[in-house]
This record gives C-alpha cells, sequence and structure tokens, in this order.
C-alpha cells in the first residue's frame, strides 16, 4: 500500500511537498551516513548533510524516474562531497579529513589500539576515490550501482575494491610485524 | 568479500554516529522551505506581470536587485563625477538647465523627477521648493534598502571625498540621476525582479515609503508564505451540535461525489495523514456502494431507508442514518447519451498521473458506451479547440486516435473551454437523449474567468439548458478541490478524483449508468427532530451542503442529483431525552415539550425530489421510529464516519480510536464484492499507524 520513492520523488519533482517531505523524512538517516563515510567526521557529515538538503529541491528537477531514488541520492551526495573537498582551501586538509581526527585521537591515546581506530587509520590512507568506493559498497550498494553512481565503469570499481582491499591487507601485515 | 572488508564493514558500521535530532530536523526543515521556495517562485513570477502599474519603486527594486558589484562600482564611481560636476560652476550650468525641463522615461512620475532634481541641485538651488519629499528620509530609506551593507559603505566613502554625501549617495537614487543625466546605466528598466526578494528588503522599503508605495507590500505578500502546495478545498466548519428545542428542522442536500475519499488514500497511501480540510466525511461515507433496499418499479425514483444504532464512539448516544436508494433502470434501455470530453491539456497535465491516465480511463469507459451514444473531444489550454467532432461511440477508432492526439502544453483556460464544450453539448442534443459535459482536468483555472463565482455562474446559466456537467480531477500538488466542488455542484454533477486506474475502473466503468444518468435532481432531505425524544442532534459531514430551512420548498433553489443505482447515505448522531451525554442544560423559561402520542418518533423525515428536467419538486415524507435496527451497511458506514472524525480531528472521542474502526468496519464489510471496504480498512489501518496511536 505505501507508495514507492521513485512514485514519491516524481510527485516531489512535479511540486508536491508532502511528498518531498516524506521522500526525505525516508532517506535522510541514509543520507548522514553516507555522509559520514564520505567524510569521516560527524560535524564535516553533518554539513555535507545541509548541503545536500539545502540544494535537492532544485536538484529533484532532474530525477526523471530512470534511475533508483537511493542510486540518484547517492550520486548528489558523492558530487555534493566532491564539491565541498574542492571548495576546501588546500587538498591535503580535506582529503586528511579521517587523518586529522586520526592525529588527535592519537595524541591523546596513543596506546588505544581497538578496532575503531585501526578503521580510521585504514580509512585515512585510502585515497579519495577508493574511500569513496568503499563507503558505497560497505554500505550495501551493488558494484554496477556504484560505477552509476560514482561515473565510472563497473570494472573500475572491482578494481579499486580489490586495491582497497590489498592496502587493506598491507596496513594489517605491518601492524602484525608490529 | 574478505575477512578484511567484513572487519572494516561492521568497525564502519559502528563507527557511523546517529544523525542529531536537533540538526535532522533543521536540515529537514530548510530543504522544505527552499521546496516551498522554489515552488512560490513560479506562483510568485505570475505577481509582477508586464500589464502592472510600474512605478519609481519598481524600478528602484529592479535595479537593487540586478545591481551587482561590479555595478554598485560604476554607480559610485559616477557619482563621484557627478559630484565634481556639481561642485564646478561649469559643471552646475550644464546640470541645473537640462534636468528640470527634461523627462525621462525612466521616471514615470513626476514626483520621482523632483526629487531626483532636489538630490542633484540641492546645495543652492530653489528647485528645493519643488520636492516635497525630504532628502533625510529618501537618503535614509535608500541606505536601509541596499542588498547588502558594503554596497552603501562603499557608495557613501566614495562620495564623501566629493562633499556630496547629502544628495543621496547611496545606491538607487544615485542611479536614477545618472541615467537622468546622461544614461550611464545604459538599462534602465531590466528584466522583473527575481521573485525570492530578500524579506529585509522589502520591509524596510515599507517603512520608508509605507503611503507612497504598495507596491513592494503586495510583491512582500507573494514571497513571504512559504505554501507546501498550491491545493484549496472546499470545506466548511463541522456541522455544530443542535439543540432540538431551540432548532428542530435539519435541511440539507444530498452529496454523491467521492474526491475526498480518492484524495485521503492518496495521502495515507503515500505515508502523511490527509490534512483536515481535505476530509468531507460524507464523501468517505459515500465512497461505498449499500445495499439499500431497492424502490419498486412503480414508487418513487428511489427509496429511504432509515436505521438507529447506538453510537460506537459514545454509548450514550445514537446513531441516526439515512439510506437512500436509487431506482436501477434497465441499462439496455438506457436514453442516447451524448459526451462532451472536455479535457485540460495544459503543461500542468503532462504528469503521467494526469493526461495519460486519462487517457486510459477514458478508454475503459469507452466499452460501455453503445453505438447511439455519441461522443465529442474539447481541448482546452491556452485556446480552446475542438479535437474530435461528434462521433458515435461505435467508431473506436476515431475516438481513440483524438484521444492519443492529446498532448500536454500552454496555460490553462477553463472557461473559454466551457463554453465551447457546453455549444458542442447543445448541437447533440436531440429529444429524450442525455447530455453531459465531463470536465477532466488537475485544477487549474489560471486563465479567464478566474474567480470561482464568476465561473459558477457561467455553470448555474447553462445547467438551464438541461446539460449535466461532470467534473474529474487528476493528479496532485495543484489541485484546486473548491474549484471543482464548485463546478460539480452547480453543473448538477458529480466530482470525483482519480488517482489510479483501479479508481477510473470504479468511476467510469463500475458506476458509469449512476454517473451518467440522474434519475432524480435536486434531492433535499429535511429531517424535523421530535424535541419529546431527541435533546440534541449533529449531522455527521455535508458542511458544504448546508441549505436553510426555508429553502427546502423552494424549488429554485438547487441541490445534489441522485443517478441510477447510486445510494446516499446521511448519519446524524442524536442524544435522546434524558442521556447522560447531554452537552446542554435544558431551559428554565423554555416551554416543556408534551410527550405527544407518537413519542415512539425520534423524528420525521421529509425529502423533496424533481424527476430530471422537471421544474416541479415532488415530496416524500417518512417518519424515523427507534425501532429500525442498523444493519452491516449503516454499521459500515458508521465506521467510516468515525474514521472521517477521527482524520479531520472533531469531536470527542475519548478512547474510541483506529483500532475501533478498523474492528466495526472489517465486522461489517459484508458481501463486498468490488473490494471496496477492504481498502477502507487498509486505509483505517495506514491511517493507524501515522497517526502513531
Amino acid at each position: 500500500m505505501t507508495t514507492s520513492d521513485e512514485d514519491l520523488a516524481i510527485a516531489a519533482a512535479g511540486g508536491d511537498g508532502q511528498a518531498f517531505a516524506s521522500l526525505l523524512e525516508r532517506q535522510y538517516d541514509r543520507l548522514f551516513a553516507l555522509c559520514f563515510r564520505l567524510t569521516g567526521n560527524r560535524a564535516e557529515a553533518q554539513d555535507l548533510t545541509q548541503d545536500i538538503c539545502a540544494a535537492l529541491p532544485a536538484k529533484l528537477n532532474s530525477y526523471r524516474g530512470q534511475a533508483r531514488v537511493t542510486t540518484w541520492l547517492y550520486r548528489v551526495a558523492v558530487n555534493a562531497a566532491h564539491d565541498r573537498r574542492r571548495r576546501r582551501a588546500t587538498h591535503t586538509k580535506a582529503s586528511d579529513g579521517w587523518g586529522d581526527w586520526e592525529l588527535a585521537r592519537q595524541a591523546e591515546i596513543a596506546e588505544a589500539r581497538d578496532q575503531l581506530d585501526w578503521l580510521h587509520r585504514a580509512m585515512a590512507r585510502l585515497n579519495d576515490d577508493l574511500r569513496d568506493t568503499l563507503a558505497l559498497v560497505l554500505d550495501d550498494v551493488t558494484h554496477a550501482e556504484a560505477a552509476e553512481i560514482l561515473g565510472v565503469s563497473e570494472g573500475t570499481i572491482s578494481w579499486r575494491i580489490s586495491e582497497a582491499k590489498k592496502r587493506l591487507r598491507a596496513i594489517k601485515e605491518t601492524e602484525e610485524a608490529l | 568479500m574478505t575477512d578484511d572488508l567484513d572487519d572494516l564493514k561492521s568497525a564502519l558500521n559502528r563507527a557511523t554516529p546517529r544523525p542529531d535530532p536537533a540538526a535532522r530536523v533543521a536540515h529537514l526543515r530548510l530543504a522544505q522551505e527552499n521546496f516551498a521556495a522554489l515552488q512560490g517562485s513560479r506562483g510568485a513570477a505570475r505577481q509582477t506581470s508586464a500589464t502592472a502599474p510600474r512605478g519609481l519603486w519598481t524600478g528602484v527594486k529592479t535595479m537593487l536587485n540586478t545591481l551587482t558589484s561590479k555595478g554598485g562600482l560604476t554607480v559610485t564611481t559616477a557619482l563621484v563625477a557627478c559630484g565634481f560636476l556639481v561642485l564646478t560652476p561649469a559643471g552646475q550650468n550644464v546640470l541645473n538647465g537640462p534636468i528640470m525641463g527634461k523627462t525621462d522615461p525612466v521616471a514615470d512620475q513626476p514626483v520621482a523627477m523632483s526629487d531626483l532634481s532636489a538630490a542633484t541641485a540641492a546645495p543652492q538651488d530653489d528647485a528645493a521648493t519643488v520636492a516635497p519629499i525630504t532628502l533625510s528620509e529618501t537618503g535614509n530609506a535608500a541606505n536601509l534598502t541596499a542588498p547588502d551593507g558594503r554596497m552603501s559603505a562603499v557608495s557613501a566613502e566614495l562620495a564623501r571625498p566629493a562633499e556630496a554625501d547629502n544628495e543621496t549617495a547611496s545606491g538607487r537614487s544615485g542611479e536614477l540621476a545618472q541615467s537622468a543625466v546622461g544614461g550611464v546605466a545604459s538599462n534602465p528598466r531590466p528584466a522583473p525582479p527575481p521573485a525570492t526578494a530578500p524579506m529585509a528588503q522589502t520591509r524596510s522599503i515599507d517603512q520608508g515609503f509605507g503611503t507612497v508605495a504598495p507596491e513592494p507590500k503586495e510583491i512582500n505578500d507573494a514571497a513571504a508564505p512559504f505554501a507546501p502546495d498550491t491545493e484549496a478545498y472546499a470545506n466548511a466548519a463541522d456541522n455544530p451540535l443542535k439543540i432540538t428545542a431551540e432548532a428542530p428542522v435539519s435541511t440539507f442536500s444530498i452529496d454523491v461525489d467521492t474526491a475526498s475519499y480518492s484524495l485521503i488514500r492518496n495521502y495515507l497511501t503515500g505515508g502523511v495523514l490527509p490534512p483536515r480540510d481535505a476530509v468531507r466525511i460524507e464523501e468517505l461515507v459515500n465512497y461505498f456502494p449499500y445495499a439499500y433496499p431497492a424502490p419498486g418499479a412503480d414508487d418513487a425514483p428511489f427509496r429511504p431507508t432509515v436505521s438507529v444504532m447506538q453510537t460506537p464512539w459514545n454509548p450514550d448516544t445514537q446513531l441516526v442514518s439515512i439510506g437512500i436508494q436509487g431506482r436501477m433502470p434497465d441499462i439496455d434501455a438506457r436514453p442516447a447519451l451524448n459526451l462532451v470530453f472536455l479535457i485540460d491539456t495544459s503543461g500542468s497535465m503532462a504528469d503521467p498521473a494526469k493526461l495519460p491516465l486519462l487517457k486510459q480511463s477514458f478508454r475503459l469507459m469507452l466499452d460501455q458506451l453503445r453505438a447511439v451514444d455519441q461522443v465529442a473531444i474539447v481541448e482546452y489550454a491556452g485556446s480552446a479547440g475542438q479535437v474530435l467532432a461528434p462521433t458515435p461511440a461505435s467508431d473506436r477508432k476515431a475516438i481513440l486516435n483524438a484521444l492519443n492526439g492529446l498532448g500536454a502544453g500552454g496555460s490553462t483556460n477553463g472557461q473559454g473551454g466551457l463554453q465551447q464544450a457546453y455549444q458542442v453539448a447543445d448541437g447533440m442534443a436531440a429529444d429524450g437523449e442525455v447530455s453531459r459535459v465531463i470536465l477532466a482536468t488537475d485544477g487549474d483555472f489560471n486563465v479567464g474567468i478566474s474567480d470561482p463565482d464568476a465561473l459558477k455562474d457561467y455553470i448555474a446559466t447553462q445547467r438551464a439548458s438541461g446539460t449535466y456537467l461532470s467534473v474529474l480531477g487528476f493528479g496532485r500538488g495543484n489541485l484546486d478541490d473548491a474549484t471543482m466542488q464548485a463546478l460539480a455542484q452547480n453543473g448538477n454533477g458529480t466530482a470525483a478524483y482519480i488517482d489510479t486506474l483501479s479508481e477510473a475502473q470504479k468511476v467510469l466503468v463500475d458506476q458509469l449508468t449512476g454517473a451518467l444518468f440522474p434519475i432524480a435532481d435536486d434531492v433535499k432531505i429535511q429531517v424535523e427532530w421530535n424535541p419529546a425524544t431527541v435533546a440534541e442532534y449533529r449531522l455527521i459531514g455535508y458542511e458544504t451542503r448546508a441549505l436553510n430551512r426555508e429553502d427546502f420548498n423552494n424549488d429554485r433553489v438547487d441541490a445534489g442529483e441522485i443517478g441510477a443505482g447510486q445510494t446516499v447515505t446521511a448519519i446524524y448522531e442524536v442524544t435522546p431525552v434524558g442521556s447522560p451525554a447531554q452537552l446542554s442544560d435544558p431551559l428554565r423559561y423554555g416551554a416543556v415539550v408534551a410527550a405527544s402520542a407518537d413519542s415512539d418518533e425520534l423524528g420525521f423525515l421529509r425529502l423533496r425530489y424533481k424527476e430530471p428536467g422537471a421544474a416541479d419538486s415532488q415530496l416524500l415524507e417518512t417518519p424515523i421510529t427507534s425501532g429500525s435496527v442498523a444493519g452491516n451497511d449503516a454499521q459500515f458506514a458508521a465506521a467510516v464516519a468515525g474514521f472521517g472524525q477521527l482524520l479531520n480531528g472533531n469531536g470527542d472521542f475519548g478512547t474510541w480510536g483506529y483500532a475501533d474502526a478498523i474492528a466495526l468496519a472489517t465486522e461489517n464489510r459484508g458481501e463486498d464484492a468490488f473490494g471496496y471496504r477492504t481498502e477502507a480498512v487498509q486505509l483505517m489501518r495506514l491511517a493507524q499507524s501515522l497517526s502513531g496511536n
């Protein structure tokens, strides 16, 4: 009985405020989670989500019902994240969102080696492309969809994933060697 | 996936924080406001049309809105130059003469001109006496209303060295002066301002020139409200509780519309509770077919059935439901039909839920027509046009081709189309045939007669010619429910809202005969309650259909129609005398009502109707007795009425809630051949979970 996200999006694109409200209500939490994965920083994720929410009504006009709403929304989010990184004064600062966090944390508690720490270090060592890809794929997005969202071929996604795995393994090995 | 990724995934899932609730709310609101602003800007753009009166303040506003920092620099640089001109004797010679005499296209108003000349020539000139508006006021307001503080600061700074700070150094007046002098600003009247004018700006204009400029205020109003959508609903305040001793008679017109139910279904399946005004309880109740006893062949065209039951939500009151069953004529013997499809093909109809659904719906309906029936199609958008000349319904190919050829584009001119449709219908009419215009629209009547009252009047005059009008609403977001209702009620027709193909099936196939063949016109109901047995009563729904008591016997007063086989249900909640639920105290000085001989009667029901096309009405009378037991149908109707009241939040229901409505409706689903009642129960469950109880 409930209307699908796609129908809601089409209705919203046609000017239905109620449909837009319920669509965003449904998607907000996922959107925020993805933003967090893309940025690795809660405050940054919040700002990014706000950017997307503010721009979404205008973007909605471009939704034509061809893609699934989540795919389309993820694409909007990834593009917004790219824009945001570009806008930052220095690219290093932007790409090291995870790194900043990591440095601060390590200065505070050098001895804590829990898995969360490992996660942050691991993510910080990946470059933007790999991290975006991983953020999507770990959010249960298929390779094909991730390819559509990021605008690259499916093969590229698979390559990036295997590359990411390789690096993660390397990190783990160096850790174990320590 | 490898362990690495699984590790990473679970770590990520644990690391991902929940969104901050406050930020979440703020973001959602921001998105909604932007959404509304985006919608609003389209509507508001109409406000400043090319024909609107234009004055200085429009120009000033326009300039302000289009002034970029580059433009601002140009202006202020020019101002400095201007200051030098004023200060040097040669410059004054140049300035004083030509400006005073020159009329400039920019400054439409003489006030503006003198204001400007006063500004430029202030230091020593007698022109100051010509200008009643004080310079300081102009300057202040201009300062306040500069698009950003930076701009006016810059201009002031640049102007000061030239000692010209008292001559409207800031922004706009300066630019006006410039264009008056020699046209530095080459395009003094740029495009209309963007509709999302900064609020502070318009407001300060208001304060500065409050008495002079009505325009900015208008624009202000247009930009201010963030209306979520442009739907308008026809609904009146709920019927109040009436005290039998004071007002024993209740009069209303019947209503067979069902649009409200489909709208509510659309809202609920979309995951939101409908706005209160979208709920018209009588339309919810009348959406469902009921199996009331049908009239005999020689009786009146319809037969009333009255039943009394205990109110589900209040053990101390009773529900009196009045069910009216229309006669089902022999379908093969029905008169020939002349149908004029009047189809809105404005740009807004391009949505898949509008024109494409409409085409499919009419295709369904075409199968129900016979060879003697005739169909014509008139479309209306920017201009009205006949797409299909009257064609026998048997020529399916021609009709389908014409239907498929319809495309959406242009604005809407509902009235031009209506006129043409009525004309076509008049041309098709013959003795013994039934003519009907079927208007299909998303409810947008922007051009032509935009005033619903004027449109109503037009339709009311056409009603006299015997052509009926039905309105089918399509699509959402733009639907003008109020106009739809007004048109259908005045055109002796019905209004239905079609959101899905199955709804089209119900309206145009299953119940086509009822929708197209009226068996009784102007059906009015009057109930006189017996003050000896009923202390208080309340009519549930029919708020938009109330009639004055004297209108009942006045045959010129219009009322609703019943189609072949249709059922109409009206429900009263009555409080018996002596019941603890009675809300009002008896009057100390009121006349004591003596129990009369017919004290078992709760009231007396009178019905008036006209045979189709007849001028004089006929009367049906029947007493309402407490002995008549309610069947499944009345019980189900009560459940729906309760559901409607829960949705529009009226009445005190105590602990009675959606769960009870669901239980009552489920018990009384009856045969439910088409599954309508099952669907209603599903809707109730949706509403229950959406409302959170």
